[in-house]
C-alpha cells in the first residue's frame, strides 16, 4: 500500500531553503575549485574568497529584463524552467537527510524520484520546442533522446538495491545498509547510476543538449534573466540531488561512525560526490552524440541487467 | 634621390622546363618575365592558359601538383613594365610542385573593357574562393565559375576595392552613414540562399534544416559563418562565409612605406606575431639585394620558433576545448604566458612586437636574453609530456577524433592545403627543410608525418612540432653567432645608428629613408615560409617607388577554410566543430 509519513512545515521549510542556498552556493564552490584545477584563482573579489559572488550574480540576474522573444511560444516558453525548478526540489521531498530530519516518508520513494527525474525531460524539451530558434532544437532532441535512455539504467540499476533491501523507501534502505554500505554488493550497479545520473543532470562530459562549443547553449539559447537563472540553478540542484541518491543508496546515508552527527556525514558524503562530478568536468572531453547513445543501449543497458539477474540469483540462493 | 636601377634577375629555377614549354606552346607564350626570385613566369592569352596550367599539372617534368594562389594586379599606373606585354589588369597564377620542389607563375593580360577568363576550378578546386576573391577585389570575370560572387567585401560593396581607383581611406570617401533602409539591404544582403549554391531543400524523405554556425559562435574561431544543411544532426553540405574579419591589409601595403608596413603583418596571422613579418621583409630583401647578417636571421629564427610554439599551444588547448574537454587551455595559457614574457623582454611587446626590419632586427639582443629561455627549455618538456596523458592520450578524444575529417595528399593539393594539415595527410614538406630561409639549413630538426590524415593527426603533428622548436631554440641560444643585428646595406631601414651621421651622403641617406622611407628597385618576389599554420607568402611588386605597388598576402587558412564542406559531409554538427579546430586558423589570417 502506499503510506505517506509528512514532516512539518519548519521541516519543509528548512530542507528547501538549504537545499536552495547550497545549490546556489555550488556555482561558487564549482567556479573555485575549477579554477583550483585549471591552475587560475576564479572568483575571489567580491565577499571573504569571493563567497559573495553567488549574491551578486543572483542581485544582477534578478535585475536582469525578463525578456522572452516574439517568435517563442509564451506559454511553454515561461513553463519550462518553472517545471524544471519544481520536480528537482520535489524530487528532495523523498530523502532522508538524518533520522530525524525529511520531509516525507514515503514507501515509494524510490520510484516517486524516478518519476520526477522523467518529468524533468519535459522541462528541457518544452524549453527548446518553445524558443522557436534551431539550436534550441537541436539541444531538445538531443537532451529528449538522451534523458529518456539513461533514465532506463537509472531505473534498472536501482533495482539491485530495492532488491536487497526489500522496500522502495529511502529511510528503509539507508537502515538497511548499517551492516554494510551497498557499494560493495552493488559496485555495478553504483557505476552505472553514477553515470546515468551525470547524464541525467546533464553535466560534462553529458551536457550534450547545451554543448556550448557546438549547439551554444542548446536548449536555453534564448532564455535570459531569472529564467536562464531557474535552469542554471536547478541544474545544481540537480546535481545535489544526484549526489544525495548516490549517498543514500550505495554509501548509507547519514550513517557513519558516532563522534559526528549524521547530518554531517550525509553532507560529506554528498559533498564528496559533487566535487567528484566538478572534477569529471575538469577532466574530461565530451563524447559524440550517437556514441553516448550507443554506449548506454548496448553497453549500460545489457550491464545493468545481468547486474540485476545476478543480483536476484544470489538472493534467491542465499533464502 | 631615384635609387631606380633593376636588380639582378635570379636564376631561373629550371631551364629544361621552360625550354620544353617553348617548343611546345612556341608564339603562344608572349613573353618571359625574370623575376628576383628566380620563379620562372610566363605570359600567356586567356584562350591558352587552360592548355597551359592543363599541362603543367598533368604532363611536365616535373608536375605542378598544387595551385598555390590566384591573384591579379591593376597595371594600369604601374611603371617600369619594360619586356611585360600590354596589360591593364593581370591575372597571375601561382604553382606549386612538390615532386620538383620548384614554383611556377603564370601570367594573364587582360584589358580593362574585355575582363573575362576562362575559370579554372575544373583543374584544382581550390581555385573557387581565390577566383572569386579575383573578382571582388578587381572585377575579374572568370567565365565558367558556378557562383561569382563577393567574398571578402559585402555583397553590397560598390566597386573593387584594389584597383587603383578605389580610395584606400575612409577620409577620401563619403562620411559614413547607415539608415534603417540601408541596413535592412545589408540584413537581406546575408540571408543565405539555398538556391544560390545549388542545395535543395528537402529531399524524397525529409526537410533538411539550414543552421547558419556563426558568424558569432563559440566554436569558430573569430567571425566566420558556415552554413550548414542538416538532416537531423548529419552534415549535409555546408556553405562557409568568410570576409566579417576584412580590414584590407592588401589595400594597406599599397599605401604605407615598405618599412610602416611590417607592423600590419603582424596582425595578418595575429598568433604568429613576428613569424608574420619574416616572408615581407625577405621578400623586400630580395628585391633590394639584402643580405642579412647571420646574428640578424638566427634571431629571426628564434623568435618565429617561440611564436610557432605560442600558436601551437593555443591550437592544442582550443582544440581540446572545442572537443568539450575546458582544462588544457588554461594549463596552455601558463606556458604561453612564460614564452610572451620572454618576447617582451626581447622585443618590448607581446603579441604583436613588429620587431623585424628591412635587413635585420629593431635591436640586438638585450643583456642575460638567455635566462628565461633556459628556464622555459627546462620548463615545457615535462608539460608536454603532461598534456599528452591528458589530451592526446585520452580514450573520448581519440574516439571524437580518430577518422574524422580523413583526407589524403591528393585531396590536399587540390584544395591548396599546406603546413601540418599536408603533413597530416603522409607528405614529408616543410619549408624550413625543403627550401630553407634564414638559415634554417644550419639546425638539426626533425619534420613529423602521420599517415590517417584525420582530426587527431594534425593535432597530434602541431604537438611533435612543438618539442621541435623547442630544439631549434635551444640551438639558437647555444650558437647565438656574434656579429650585426642589421644589414649595411643602404636600403637598411632604419640604419644602424653608428652608419648615420658619419657624413652629409649618410646623414641625407638616414634623412630619406626615415622620412619618405627606402625606395625599392622595381621588380617583383614571392617568398614563402613555413607559418604556424601553414606556407605564408607576400608576392611584393615594385616599380621602384618608396611604396609596394601590389602587395600580395598568400594565408595558408584562407585554402584550408574552403576546404570545410569536403571534409564535414556526411559527419555530425559534432564532428564539424572537430574539423574546424584542428584546422588551426584565425579569421584575421582569412580575411586579411
Amino acid at each position: 500500500m502506499f503510506t505517506l509519513q509528512v514532516g512539518s512545515i519548519f521541516t519543509i521549510i528548512l530542507v528547501l531553503a538549504v537545499v536552495i542556498v547550497v545549490a546556489a552556493m555550488l556555482i561558487w564552490v564549482e567556479r573555485r575549485l575549477l579554477s583550483f584545477w585549471q591552475e587560475r584563482l576564479g572568483p575571489n573579489r567580491v565577499g571573504w574568497f569571493g563567497l559573495l559572488q553567488v549574491v551578486a550574480d543572483m542581485v544582477k540576474i534578478f535585475n536582469k529584463e525578463d525578456w522572452i522573444p516574439r517568435f517563442a511560444d509564451r506559454f511553454s516558453f515561461v513553463l519550462a524552467p518553472a517545471i524544471i525548478m519544481t520536480v528537482v526540489l520535489l524530487s528532495f521531498a523523498v530523502i532522508p537527510f538524518a533520522p530525524n530530519i525529511g520531509v516525507v516518508d514515503s514507501n515509494v520513494g524510490v520510484l516517486f524520484v524516478l518519476a520526477m527525474a522523467s518529468l524533468g525531460a519535459y522541462s528541457v524539451m518544452l524549453g527548446g520546442l518553445s524558443s522557436d530558434n534551431k539550436y534550441a532544437l537541436l539541444g531538445s532532441l538531443r537532451c529528449a533522446a538522451q534523458m529518456v535512455s539513461y533514465e532506463v539504467f537509472m531505473g534498472i540499476s536501482l533495482l539491485g538495491v530495492v532488491a536487497l533491501s526489500g522496500s522502495f523507501n529511502l529511510r528503509v534502505i539507508v537502515e538497511a545498509q548499517a551492516d554494510g554500505w551497498y557499494v560493495i554488493p552493488q559496485f555495478v550497479g553504483f557505476v552505472i547510476f553514477l553515470i546515468a545520473g551525470i547524464a541525467e543532470s546533464h553535466r560534462l562530459p553529458f551536457d550534450l543538449p547545451e554543448a556550448e562549443g557546438e549547439i551554444a547553449a542548446g536548449y536555453h539559447a534564448e532564455y535570459g534573466g531569472i529564467k536562464f537563472g531557474m535552469f542554471f540553478v536547478a541544474e545544481y540542484v540537480g546535481l545535489v540531488l544526484v549526489s544525495s541518491l548516490i549517498t543514500v543508496l550505495f554509501f548509507g546515508g547519514w550513517l557513519g561512525p558516532a563522534f559526528l552527527p549524521p547530518i554531517v556525514w550525509f553532507s560529506a558524503k554528498a559533498f564528496t560526490f559533487i566535487a567528484f562530478f566538478i572534477l569529471l568536468r575538469a577532466a574530461i572531453p565530451r563524447p559524440r552524440y550517437d556514441q553516448l547513445m550507443n554506449f548506454g543501449w548496448l553497453f549500460l543497458l545489457p550491464v545493468s541487467l545481468v547486474n540485476l539477474l545476478v543480483t536476484g540469483a544470489i538472493i534467491l540462493s542465499t533464502q | 634621390m631615384q635609387v631606380v636601377e633593376q636588380t639582378a634577375a635570379g636564376e631561373s629555377q629550371n631551364p629544361e622546363l621552360l625550354a620544353g614549354l617553348r617548343q611546345q606552346f612556341g608564339d603562344r607564350i608572349q613573353a618571359e618575365q625574370a623575376t628576383c626570385d628566380g620563379i620562372a613566369t610566363l605570359w600567356i592569352d586567356r584562350l591558352h592558359i587552360k592548355d597551359l596550367l592543363h599541362t603543367l599539372k598533368r604532363e611536365t617534368t616535373p608536375v605542378f601538383e598544387m595551385l598555390f594562389d590566384i591573384t591579379a594586379i591593376d597595371e594600369r599606373l604601374r611603371t617600369h613594365r619594360e619586356g611585360q606585354p600590354a596589360s591593364e589588369f593581370t591575372v597571375v597564377y601561382h604553382l606549386m610542385s612538390f615532386s620538383g620542389n620548384c614554383d611556377f607563375r603564370v601570367k594573364v593580360p587582360l584589358m580593362d573593357s574585355d575582363l573575362n577568363t576562362p575559370s579554372v576550378i575544373d583543374l584544382w578546386s581550390s581555385a573557387n574562393w581565390y577566383e572569386r576573391e579575383a573578382w571582388d577585389m578587381f572585377g575579374i570575370n572568370f567565365e565558367g565559375h558556378p557562383n561569382l560572387c563577393r567574398i571578402l567585401s559585402p555583397p553590397t560593396w560598390q566597386g573593387h576595392p584594389l584597383r587603383k581607383e578605389h580610395p584606400a581611406r575612409a577620409t577620401e570617401m563619403e562620411p559614413f552613414s547607415m539608415d534603417d533602409e540601408q541596413t535592412q539591404i545589408e540584413q537581406q544582403g546575408l540571408l543565405f540562399k539555398p538556391e544560390d549554391w545549388g542545395m535543395q531543400r528537402k529531399s524524397e524523405t525529409s526537410e533538411y534544416m539550414f543552421l547558419n554556425l556563426g558568424p558569432n559562435h563559440p566554436s569558430v574561431h573569430g567571425a566566420f559563418r558556415i552554413a550548414l544543411q542538416l538532416d537531423g544532426e548529419v552534415v549535409v553540405d555546408a556553405v562557409p562565409d568568410i570576409g566579417y574579419h576584412h580590414r584590407g591589409a592588401e589595400k594597406m601595403g599599397e599605401r604605407q612605406t615598405w618599412h610602416s608596413f611590417i607592423p600590419y603583418t603582424d596582425r595578418i596571422d595575429y598568433l604568429g606575431g613576428v613569424m608574420n613579418n619574416l616572408p615581407y621583409v625577405m621578400a623586400v630583401e630580395k628585391m633590394a639585394g639584402i643580405t642579412v647578417p647571420p646574428r640578424a636571421q638566427t634571431i629571426r629564427v628564434m623568435l618565429a620558433e617561440m611564436f610557432r610554439l605560442c600558436s601551437h599551444l593555443l591550437f592544442y588547448g582550443t582544440f581540446a576545448q572545442d572537443v568539450g574537454q575546458g582544462s588544457p587551455i588554461f594549463y596552455m595559457f601558463v606556458e604561453r604566458e612564460r614564452i610572451f614574457n620572454i618576447i617582451e623582454s626581447i622585443c618590448g611587446a607581446r603579441m604583436h612586437p613588429g620587431w623585424f626590419r628591412i635587413g635585420g632586427v629593431a635591436q640586438d639582443l638585450p643583456n642575460g636574453w638567455d635566462k628565461l629561455i633556459h628556464e622555459l627549455l627546462d620548463f615545457m618538456p615535462p608539460r608536454l609530456d603532461e598534456y599528452d596523458s591528458m589530451v592526446l592520450n585520452n580514450g573520448i578524444l581519440k574516439r571524437r577524433t580518430q577518422g574524422v575529417g580523413v583526407y589524403g595528399t591528393e585531396e590536399a593539393f587540390d584544395w591548396g592545403v599546406t603546413g601540418a594539415g599536408l603533413r597530416a595527410a603522409g607528405m614529408e614538406w616543410d619549408f624550413r627543410k625543403q627550401r630553407p630561409y634564414s638559415g634554417y639549413e644550419n639546425f638539426d630538426f626533425d619534420i613529423p608525418i602521420a599517415v590517417n590524415g584525420d582530426c587527431y593527426d594534425r593535432c597530434a603533428i602541431r604537438v611533435e612540432e612543438m618539442r621541435q622548436s623547442l630544439r631549434i631554440i635551444k640551438q639558437c641560444v647555444d650558437n647565438m653567432p656574434g656579429g650585426h643585428y642589421k644589414s649595411d646595406h643602404p636600403l637598411t631601414t632604419p640604419p644602424r645608428k653608428e652608419k648615420t651621421q658619419q657624413d652629409i651622403e649618410t646623414l641625407i641617406n638616414h634623412f630619406l629613408s626615415v622620412s619618405w622611407g627606402p625606395v625599392i628597385p622595381p621588380n617583383e618576389a614571392t617568398v614563402a615560409i613555413e607559418a604556424a599554420k601553414g606556407v605564408n607568402s607576400y608576392y611584393l611588386v615594385s616599380d621602384g617607388s618608396t611604396t609596394s605597388y601590389r602587395t600580395r598576402i598568400r594565408t595558408p587558412t584562407f585554402a584550408h577554410l574552403q576546404q570545410i564542406p569536403a571534409m564535414g559531409r556526411g559527419f555530425m554538427v559534432a564532428d564539424l566543430i572537430a574539423i574546424v579546430a584542428a584546422i588551426d586558423f584565425v579569421m584575421a589570417d582569412v580575411d586579411r
